[in-house]
This record gives C-alpha cells, sequence and structure tokens, in this order.
C-alpha cells in the first residue's frame, strides 16, 4: 500500500514538472494529519477541510484519515493566533482560509497578528462575485445602477452577506470608486447574516441590490426572479456565459473569493514541500475538478511561494479600500 | 391532488430498508442529544454530517438521516427542562416553566408523555403546512423586510411581562441584563467592536448555548453545592414519578392550546430569523394570556403550558424548512446546517428545488412523517425510562450534569475560553436565582435582542435614518398594535383582577417559576 502511494506520488510530480521537490516530499509523511475548521461544523471553512481530506486520502496522498478539528471565533481569529503560537512548528497541520482571512488581517481584526504568521500554502478555488437586482427592477445593467449610485448613493441599497468592512460590501465599493463615486463611503450597504439573508431583502423589495457570491444567486438566477447585472470574474462564468462581467461593461472590478490552507510557520522544510505538492495534485487532478465545476467554483490556483504573493497582494488591496471607507486608519 | 401524488412518490422513496433504518437512528440520536443540555439540534445535524458522508450516503438518505436527527432534538430537548428544570436546547427553555414543577409535584411521567404528544402534534401539521402551503408561505416570509422584524422582536419583548408573574421589574432587569450581554462583539453595521476589551474570543459574541448551559445547568450545580455544604440531604428520592400517561379530562383541555400554537409556532418557523425559540415563546406567552389571564396557573405546573412551547417549538421546526427549501434561506442555525449540507450535495435550494430535485424534496417530507409517528412511538413508552432519571440520587445526577455540560459546549467551539464563559454565566445564574431574578428573560434578551436591534439598523441604514420606516407597512402597523395591545393589556386587566385575588393569593416560593 504504502509502495503505491509513494509511487502515485512521483509519478503525480512528474506529470506536474516538479521532479525537483519530489526528493523532499518523500522524505516526510504526515502521521496524524489534522485540519483546523476555524468555523462551527457545517460552515464554509469545515467543508474545506473535510472536501481535503476526503480527496487527499481517496488519491493516496495521505494514508490516514484527516482530522478535522473546528475551532471558533473571531472569524477565524482564535484558530489563527492558536496556530501561529501553540502549533507553530507542527509538521501534521494544515488550517483552512479564505478571502475572509485576509480581509480580517488586513483590517487589523486579528489582534497581535500579522500575515507573515503563518505560511500560506494554496489557493485552490475561487468563487466569483456578482451584483444582482430584482427581475422587475429599473436597472437594467451595471451602468444604469451605478449611474444611479454616482447621481444619489443613498437611491440605492446594497445587501451583502458579510458585515461591514466584510468582502460583500467591499465589491460594491470597489464597483463605485470605478464608476467615479467622489466619497465611496456614501455607497450605501446594508449587511446581512448570510447571502440567502440578504436575497430575501432583495426579493422582498427592502433594498435594491445584492451583492454577494455567484453560488448564493445561482438559484434564483435559473428562476428568473432576480438579474444579474455584473458578473465581477476576468471573464464570462462557465455555463453562465449569458450573465455578462462588470469588465466588458467597462468597470474593471474582480471579486474573487478564494479558498485555500495555510499552515504553520516553523514546520520543517520537508513538511511545507509535502503538503504544497500534495494539495498541488489533489488540486489538478480530474475529480477535484469536476468537483469544482459541481459546485460552481471556478478553478483559482496558486501554491507555495505564489500563494504567499498572492496573499500578500489581496492583503495589499483590502487595506487600501478599507482605509479608503475608513474601516481602518 | 398532485401534491399528494408527489407525496405518495415521496413516500416510495423512503420506504426503504435503510432510509426506515436511518430515521430510526437519527430519531434516536436526535431525541438523546436533544436531552442533553448543550448538545441542540444545531450540533446534533451538524456532527453527523461527516457520518453521514463517510457513510457514503445519497442525498435523500443522507437528509433523512440529518432531519430525522432535527426532529428527534426537538422532541428531546423538552426532557432535561421538565426533569431537571435545565433546558435540552434553547427552543425547549418554555417547556422549564410549567414542566418541572409538573414534575416536582410528582407529574413527571404526565409532563413527558403530555410534551410527547405535543412535540408530536406540532411537528405532524407542521409538516402538512410545509406540504400544502409552501409556495404560499414562501409569499408571507418575503412581506417580511427589516422594519418588519423589528417590530416582530418588539412584540416578543412587549409581551414578556406575560412570562414570569412574580415580579415585573426583575424580569425587565433580567430582559435588560440579556440585551447588554447581546451587545457584546463586532457590531455588523459598522465593524466596530463592543465591549470585546480586545479578546479576541468576545468578537462574535457570546454563544447563547455557553449562557444557557451556564445560566441553567450549572448554576443548579452550584446551588446543589451550596446546601450539600449546609448539610441538607438532597431531594434524592423526594420526587415522586406518578401516573405515566396523563387522563383524557387534561388531554382533552389541552386541544385548543394545541391548535392555537401549532400557527403561532409555524409561522414563527417559515420566518427566517425567528425560528424555534421565538416560537415557543410567543406560543407560551399567547397562550397564558388566553387561559390563565389572572396569572394563577401558568409557571406552576400547569399542562397548558408544557404543551404550548412543546407544540410551539415543533412547529416551528416544520416551518423552518420552508424558507430553507424554497428559498435557500436558513431560518434557523439547525437549518443553516442543513443548507450546507444541500449544497454540498450538488442541491441548490431555492425557488426551483421543487422542479428540478422532486424526488429528494418529496422524500425528504415522506421522511419527516416517517420520523414523526418513530418518535412518538419511541417517546411515549420510554417515558417510564426517563423518568427514572428522578430516582438518581442528586449528588451522582449533578456531577454528571456538570460534566455534560462542560463537554457539550467544549465539544462546539472547542475553545477553553468558552469553557470559563460558562463558569462564569453559572456562577451569574446562581446570584439571580439568590435574587429571585428570573432567567428566561435574560436568555430571551442574548436570544432575540442581537436581531432586533440589527433589523433596526437595517431599516434604518435603508430609509436614511427616517424612524417613519418603521410605521411604513400595514403589515408594521398591525404588529405594532398587537405589540402594544400586549403591553397595556395586562397592565390593565392585571391591576384589577390583582386586587381582587390578592387576599387569597399564598406567598408562594417565587423562584418556582424560573
Amino acid at each position: 500500500m504504502r509502495i503505491r502511494t509513494n509511487f502515485a506520488a512521483v509519478a503525480g510530480l512528474a506529470i506536474a514538472g516538479l521532479v525537483p521537490a519530489a526528493a523532499a516530499a518523500e522524505d516526510f509523511k504526515p502521521e496524524n494529519p489534522e485540519c483546523i475548521a476555524p468555523s462551527a461544523p457545517g460552515g464554509g471553512w469545515d467543508f474545506i477541510c473535510r472536501t481535503t481530506g476526503k480527496f487527499l486520502q481517496e488519491q493516496g496522498l495521505i494514508t490516514s484519515t484527516m482530522q478535522v478539528s473546528n475551532m471558533t471565533g473571531a472569524g477565524g481569529g482564535v484558530a489563527y493566533a492558536y496556530v501561529a503560537k501553540d502549533r507553530a512548528d507542527d509538521d501534521n497541520l494544515i488550517v483552512a482560509a479564505s478571502n475572509g482571512t485576509t480581509s480580517r488581517l488586513a483590517q487589523g481584526a486579528f489582534p497581535g497578528s500579522t500575515p507573515d504568521d503563518v505560511d500560506w500554502l494554496a489557493t485552490f478555488g475561487a468563487e466569483y462575485g456578482a451584483i444582482a437586482v430584482d427581475a422587475d427592477s429599473e436597472y437594467t445593467d451595471l451602468k444604469s445602477l451605478m449611474d444611479a449610485v454616482v447621481a444619489n448613493p443613498s437611491s440605492v441599497a446594497f445587501a451583502g452577506g458579510s458585515a461591514v468592512g466584510g468582502y460583500d460590501h467591499i465589491k460594491p465599493l470597489l464597483l463605485g470608486k470605478a464608476a467615479g463615486v467622489e466619497d465611496v463611503r456614501k455607497v450605501k450597504y446594508v449587511a446581512f447574516s448570510g447571502g440567502g439573508e440578504a436575497m430575501t431583502a432583495l426579493l422582498s423589495g427592502a433594498v435594491q441590490a445584492v451583492s454577494g457570491d455567484f453560488s448564493e444567486i445561482r438559484g434564483f438566477v435559473e428562476s428568473g426572479d432576480i438579474r444579474v447585472i455584473a458578473v465581477l470574474a476576468p471573464e464570462r462564468l462557465t455555463g453562465f456565459d449569458d450573465l455578462p462581467t462588470a469588465k466588458e461593461q467597462g468597470y474593471d472590478v474582480l471579486g474573487a473569493n478564494w479558498r485555500g490552507l495555510y499552515m504553520p510557520k516553523n514546520a520543517s522544510d520537508e513538511a511545507k514541500a509535502f503538503w504544497s505538492d500534495a494539495i498541488r495534485q489533489m488540486a489538478e487532478s480530474a475529480e477535484f475538478q469536476q468537483y469544482l465545476i459541481d459546485a460552481a467554483i471556478e478553478p483559482f490556483n496558486n501554491f507555495g511561494e505564489d500563494a504567499d504573493k498572492f496573499v500578500a497582494e489581496n492583503i495589499q488591496q483590502i487595506t487600501e479600500i478599507s482605509k479608503e471607507i475608513g474601516i481602518i486608519q | 391532488m398532485e401534491t399528494l401524488a408527489s407525496l405518495a412518490d415521496g413516500f416510495i422513496v423512503a420506504f426503504t430498508v435503510q432510509n426506515l433504518f436511518l430515521a430510526l437512528l437519527g430519531c434516536f440520536l436526535g431525541t438523546l442529544m436533544g436531552a442533553l443540555p448543550g448538545l441542540g439540534p444545531a450540533n446534533g445535524v451538524a456532527i453527523l454530517i461527516p457520518i453521514a458522508f463517510s457513510l457514503g450516503l445519497g442525498p435523500t438518505p443522507s437528509l433523512i438521516l440529518l432531519t430525522s436527527v432535527y426532529y428527534g432534538a426537538m422532541y428531546g430537548g423538552r426532557i432535561s427542562s421538565i426533569l431537571l428544570n435545565i433546558p435540552g436546547d434553547e427552543p425547549a427553555m418554555m417547556t422549564c416553566l410549567d414542566g418541572y414543577p409538573m414534575a416536582q409535584q410528582g407529574k413527571a411521567g404526565e409532563a413527558l408523555s403530555l410534551s410527547g404528544i405535543a412535540s408530536f402534534v406540532g411537528a405532524f401539521f407542521a409538516t402538512w403546512g410545509l406540504v400544502l402551503l409552501a409556495p404560499q408561505l414562501v409569499k408571507v416570509a418575503l412581506l417580511f423586510g427589516p422594519a418588519e422584524y423589528f417590530v416582530l422582536f418588539t412584540l416578543a419583548f412587549a409581551t414578556l411581562g406575560g412570562i414570569s408573574s412574580t415580579n415585573q421589574a426583575k424580569s425587565a432587569f433580567a430582559a435588560a441584563l440579556g440585551l447588554a450581554i447581546a451587545m457584546i462583539g463586532v457590531d455588523t453595521q459598522t465593524g466596530v467592536q463592543r465591549f470585546t476589551f480586545g479578546e479576541m474570543h468576545l468578537f462574535d459574541g457570546i454563544d447563547f448555548l455557553i449562557a444557557i448551559v451556564g445560566l441553567f445547568a450549572l448554576s443548579e450545580v452550584f446551588i446543589f453545592l451550596e446546601h450539600h455544604r449546609g448539610g441538607a440531604a438532597g431531594k434524592a428520592g423526594a420526587m415522586q414519578i406518578g401516573s405515566l400517561m396523563p387522563d383524557m379530562a387534561t388531554l382533552k383541555r389541552c386541544v385548543p392550546t394545541m391548535g392555537r400554537s401549532t400557527v403561532i409556532g409555524f409561522i414563527a418557523g417559515v420566518l427566517p430569523g425567528a425560528g424555534a425559540s421565538l416560537g415557543s415563546f410567543l406560543s407560551y406567552s399567547l397562550e397564558k394570556q388566553i387561559v390563565d389571564r389572572d396569572g394563577k396557573t401558568f409557571g406552576k405546573g400547569d399542562p397548558r403550558g408544557v404543551v404550548a412551547p412543546e407544540v410551539g417549538n415543533n412547529a416551528a421546526s416544520g416551518g423552518a424548512l420552508v424558507p430553507m427549501l424554497a428559498l435557500g434561506v436558513p431560518g434557523s442555525g439547525t437549518t443553516a446546517v442543513l443548507l450546507a449540507v444541500l449544497l454540498s450535495l450538488n442541491i441548490t435550494p431555492g425557488p426551483l428545488l421543487f422542479t428540478n430535485n422532486p424526488d429528494v424534496v418529496w422524500g425528504l417530507i415522506a421522511a419527516l412523517f416517517i420520523g414523526n409517528f418513530m418518535l412518538l412511538a419511541l417517546n411515549i413508552p420510554m417515558v417510564g425510562l426517563f423518568t427514572r432519571v428522578l430516582l438518581v440520587p442528586t449528588r451522582i445526577l449533578m456531577p454528571v450534569v456538570a460534566m455534560i455540560s462542560f463537554v457539550g459546549i467544549y465539544g462546539i467551539s472547542g475553545s477553553t475560553f468558552d469553557l470559563t464563559l460558562m463558569v462564569g454565566f453559572g456562577l451569574l445564574g446562581w446570584v439571580l436565582r439568590k435574587l429571585d431574578v428570573p432567567l428566561v428573560p435574560v436568555i430571551l434578551g442574548i436570544l432575540l435582542g442581537n436581531q432586533m436591534e440589527v433589523n433596526l439598523r437595517r431599516a434604518m441604514t435603508i430609509s436614511d435614518g427616517d424612524w417613519t420606516a418603521l410605521f411604513a407597512s400595514p403589515l408594521a402597523i398591525g404588529l405594532w398594535i398587537v405589540a402594544i395591545t400586549g403591553f397595556v393589556l395586562p397592565i390593565i386587566l392585571g391591576r384589577r383582577i390583582k386586587s381582587g385575588i390578592e387576599a387569597q393569593r399564598p406567598h408562594e416560593a417565587v423562584s418556582d417559576g424560573d
């Protein structure tokens, strides 16, 4: 069994063209792999851990079952500080992360923590944001909506599933900035607890637009209750090529809610190489790609150093907009 | 008729040996989890998700297992409320008010059977409501915007006076304390931290489960410790079990209560953001105002005071599936977890679910009916077994309660900070009990206060700070009228009746009702 898995690992690495790392990866095999989900069971990060664990084991990349530990608190801050402080050299630990993690890091919502406290392993999928209005709304495209916002910011209320300063809030602000709103703080945003509640607010007519992840909106697009006026992706989404992007309407705004993993900073290089490669193989496998397609998540791959670089840029961008809107000084 | 045909198809899907076994397993585990303080339906479902996945179950069997756990937990919550005065989960809180006094009077068996039947009635009719009315009810849910929600929660607080008859000032204080606790955490409308003192564990606010387990379960343990040190023998063996079944007369007396509470509970469940706790609370306080105006029997072991909240919370659990399935909007913590499961099974809840995945929906609904009958069959014969808990000497029972509390809370968050916080709440609960301050309003403050504030803030943001938005729709005005009536009527009536009965009222022990 063991020989076979190693074989598979080497084969996979050769295909991926990463022969130098293969030697290092062979030296290390996690004994009791653990994934910390900084959310309650059933939450988004919990699913990252459970899917990663499932695919890694099915593909023989890890031999024992991934243990998933849930550690809630401070939107991931408790787990972040715990990993940085108490588990800093644990080779067997990976932690689920997403935009929420970097947004809070950027806004200083994890007191005493910095982005460099951990080692960013990978991002392996992203859900693009979308802006939607009610099916019989007067706004037919992004331009008509943003023109109304520029003319009178209080005439359009955006609802979203995250708190003020969260990603659903930042998306309309970026659009406002691109549209030339003088003071983006005036763009009206109403925070709901979850994308579903925000959708209900839109359907009940309480707000004029919704800012959310595409997956939250998808069911209502198909039923015809709402109209998606902009997808915040670089290109039109597979399977939904009738929905226009913001970019093609002249607003160069991207909103990628990525999912990924980090691990402790002082883990051994062998362990880091192992996890990074294992996750890369998983993410590039046909089964995982199919899983992403089914879940309407677009591939969004950054591994190893690329992941570090991407996270740094991501944090930089969020810091800028957060300063502009006065969330941080 | 088309609906009934679909339902029949659903029964065909559900009636396989595997599915029936899963339903039975789910019902049993759910009842158990519901009865344990700290483990509520939401955690129960969440804990079983990995099991459902690792067994490789398909969408329908997974959902059958998980919803059986959900319904089971809603049934089970009442058991510890009645026997120990410790709510097994948050909606079961109201069941303590009359359930525990009934147990103290030696009517534990009766209370358990009655509440089992009540749970069945609530869940059964709510499931029918789900079958027949789901499309129409979605429209009702859409009438509620932030302003209407705010008024709805105001209504709940306005009728708060109804629940503890002893000292209104103390209930008001308790509710204010709960509201204050609800303010802790990051304010979602501005991103500003409130009362967190830089302590990261407080950023998300205080989980009301921690508050419930601390205030109810641990304070009970502290009270026991206190008396134990004082040399009291404890009340081991002092409680009688009595008959296991209620007589027909009692049952008959409860029928109108069941009818009213089913409707209220179901509607509360349908509204996303209201949920089972509001359902059981409103059922109880309304029932009290209807059948017990002068506050003579409620809170002292009235069977109707057990029936109302149990019908209410089980009807709400059926109602909560309406927005979850039809809109993809969870009406409660548990349905939020179920929603996550659906999404991970590549089923998108929403307006098209009924057309795209009819086998899943109708199989699920059929499973709810089956689970419901199983729960009734499981619960009534087991009443005798449950009541044995009362025979366990307190000196053994209390350490077990403490242990379960710690394990339950640690299981949710894996945080030792939460355990410390729970002990803090235990001490607070002990002090409040000493001062005869009722505990239920504290929890209601924590549970509903947040929602009330958030919806007010949303309404204000949308209207640019124009307060008249709160009175803008006919629905809001109607709710205001009910709220004001609910607040004022008991004061006027109460004063008139109070003077009449003050003389014949015995100086009862005040702490019975909390």
